[in-house]
């Protein structure tokens, strides 16, 4: 009885649930893990380095003459298309890189610890906010240096960029699933991909949506990336938010809402 | 009262205690049916070869796997229950390194003790006391890349020891670590039994369990086949055997005759050795044979009680023996468990 086990047995308050202030904390912390991760190994930023500059080029010259009749006058509304295309496309990276942490003997640890299950994934995702930023910054600045001069002002440009941040965030947790459930990292790369590429492409990120047909008119409507990429032009062109910028963060808003429990559990499943 | 028994580790008795535990992988049931109660305050040690389930009872055990039939309880605590709480009184050091690669020994463990609670300056101490005891002070700023496989496990080992656990699970924790490290491992694993931890190692090195667990388990294709101490295992086996060296080669065929009558078993020489060996049936016989001995003249150069080896425990129980890749394992030590 009078045994003592260990210095702190005796002192430990023993509590089955974590607080949201512990959780935070916690989340926090993992993310602080992920920034001195990325700080470690930042061969891990070509994709979102590279990608930018050559996506923004690329399709500023292929399309620019056959679609605006110029270059000049493409570039409002290429740049918030590509904007969107390139930080979302960056979020898939997090689903992978997810997956090949998992398989790490250091994701044992973190499942064994008295931590909130949600930490070690929110963790991971809220670093990988960083890339998004690098992404976002570069490729607004590769669209200045073509000759892009946003009306809506330095502010509005800023909020896109905020919106657009907020909304690949959200989308991560969809890869974040992906990356939780799938066998390897390649695969999780394979699904993101089949799923992101008709997501992005077929919107109004790069062409006028009239000269499509029907059918696909109505799925580029639907389509939450055209409402995201319709409320950054907004913002940069004209200063103005509207209706697609609600559609945006409650669309977010709602994928997190889904995706987030879904991938806790399956996180908390898998063995 | 049994409420707060049961909240508190102090005071309660049983700090494992696991019921018919089982785990299906397909169609193999790596652990099939295992019962374990493990005293607080001990060393219990699970031997057994290769994909015996050591590790998979552990992960069990340590919240990391939902067992498929069978319950367990850590201090009183169902591990499926009230995974949570359970987590607060165990430390989990896996048979291969648990800690993050691309980070240095300080930042690993500042990390683990952030998420623990520790404030920011506190984790920092934390982390250096951790780091000077294990004696990786000199190597806290450098990436793990470059830390051999021992300094590896130390960190391992310190990382599980921040919250204090009463309990620790250490699956194989010296496996693929050269003599040396190995002792110096035993001597910290010692130590913190000293301190009031209970400890639960599994191995497949038969004298690592017999130095260090003060129970053993055996156990072989996902079941216990035996549990004891290692004294009581090895006794379940059978008799010990007297050892006799004589001084003078020609007094050995003497000598055997004089242990045939006294002991009434047979004895066997090893002419080149000089030496006699025979089960003790009745221990109060060897008395009489040695003053027989002493009163014919003949000299004995070396005297000694042998008792059966585990290796021949893990023999006889099995009745298969230590299977072959196991066998491979314990000599070449990098073998590494299929899950």
């Amino acid at each position: 009885m009078n045994r003592s086990l260990s210095t702190s047995g005796s002192q430990l308050q023993l509590k089955n649930r974590m607080s949201l202030g512990q959780s935070v904390r916690q989340s926090l912390t993992m993310a602080y893990r992920g920034l001195l991760k990325i700080k470690r190994t930042p061969e891990q930023l070509f994709d979102v380095t590279f990608q930018p500059i050559i996506f923004t080029l690329m399709f500023t010259y292929i399309f620019g003459g056959a679609i605006s009749g110029s270059v000049k006058g493409y570039l409002p509304i290429i740049i918030p298309g590509i904007l969107v295309q390139t930080v979302i496309t960056t979020s898939i990276v997090t689903g992978v890189q997810l997956r090949e942490d998992m398989d790490k003997g250091v994701f044992d640890r973190f499942r064994s610890l008295p931590i909130a299950r949600i930490a070690p994934l929110a963790g991971a995702l809220l670093a990988d906010t960083v890339r998004y930023t690098i992404a976002t910054v570069l490729t607004l600045a590769m669209g200045y240096i073509l000759g892009y001069r946003p009306d809506g002002g330095f502010d509005h440009v800023v909020i896109a960029a905020i919106l657009v941040i907020v909304c690949s965030w959200a989308m991560s947790w969809i890869f974040a699933f992906f990356g939780v459930i799938a066998r390897t990292a390649s695969s999780v790369q394979g699904i993101s991909m089949l799923i992101l590429f008709p997501l992005t492409f077929v919107s109004n990120s790069f062409v006028p949506v009239k000269t499509m047909p029907d059918w696909l008119q109505w799925f580029v409507h639907v389509n939450p990336i055209s409402h995201l990429v319709t409320a950054v032009r907004q913002l940069a062109n004209h200063g103005t938010i509207g209706s697609d910028f609600a559609i945006s963060l409650i669309g977010a808003a709602i994928i997190v809402a889904i995706f987030a429990p879904l991938t806790v559990r399956a996180y908390m499943r898998r063995t | 009262m049994d409420r707060v028994l049961r909240s508190v580790p102090d005071g309660y008795d049983w700090a494992i205690e696991a019921r018919g535990l089982v785990k299906i992988f397909g169609d193999n049931r790596a652990v099939d049916g295992v019962n374990l109660n493990v005293r607080a305050g001990t060393i219990y040690g699970v031997l057994g070869p290769n994909g015996a389930g050591k590790t998979t009872t552990i992960k069990m055990l340590a919240t990391l796997l939902r067992p498929d039939g069978g319950s367990a309880r850590i201090f009183g605590h169902d591990v499926v229950k009230e995974a949570q709480i359970v987590r607060q009184l165990i430390g989990v050091t896996g048979q291969y390194a648990s800690v993050d690669e691309t980070l240095s020994a300080t930042e690993n463990l500042v990390i683990f003790s952030r998420l623990l609670g520790l404030g920011r300056k506190e984790a920092r101490r934390k982390a250096s006391e951790l780091l000077e005891e294990f004696g990786l002070t000199e190597a806290a700023k450098r990436p793990l890349k470059h830390f051999s496989g021992g300094m590896r496990r130390r960190l391992d080992l310190a990382a599980s020891l921040i919250a204090q656990p009463p309990l620790i699970f250490l699956d194989e924790p010296t496996t693929g670590l050269d003599p040396r490290t190995r002792a110096q491992m035993w001597d910290t694993i010692r130590r913190l039994v000293k301190t009031g931890s209970t400890v639960l190692l599994t191995t497949q090195y038969l004298d690592e369990a017999d130095q260090l667990a003060d129970r053993i388990a055996v156990i072989d294709r996902g079941r216990v086949i035996a549990e004891g101490t290692a004294d009581e295992l090895k006794a379940s086996v059978g008799t010990s055997s007297l050892q006799l060296r004589v001084q003078n080669q020609g007094d050995i065929e003497t000598a055997r005759q004089m242990v045939e009558r006294m002991l009434k078993v047979r004895a066997i020489v090893s002419p080149e050795a000089g030496k006699i060996t025979a089960p003790i049936a009745d221990a109060d016989r060897v008395a009489d044979l040695l003053i027989t001995l002493r009163e014919a003249g003949i000299r004995l150069a070396e005297m000694s009680v042998q008792k059966p080896t585990l290796d021949e425990v893990f023999l006889t129980i099995t009745g298969h023996g230590v299977e072959d890749d196991a066998k491979k394992a314990s000599h070449a030590p990098d073998g590494v468990e299929a899950m």
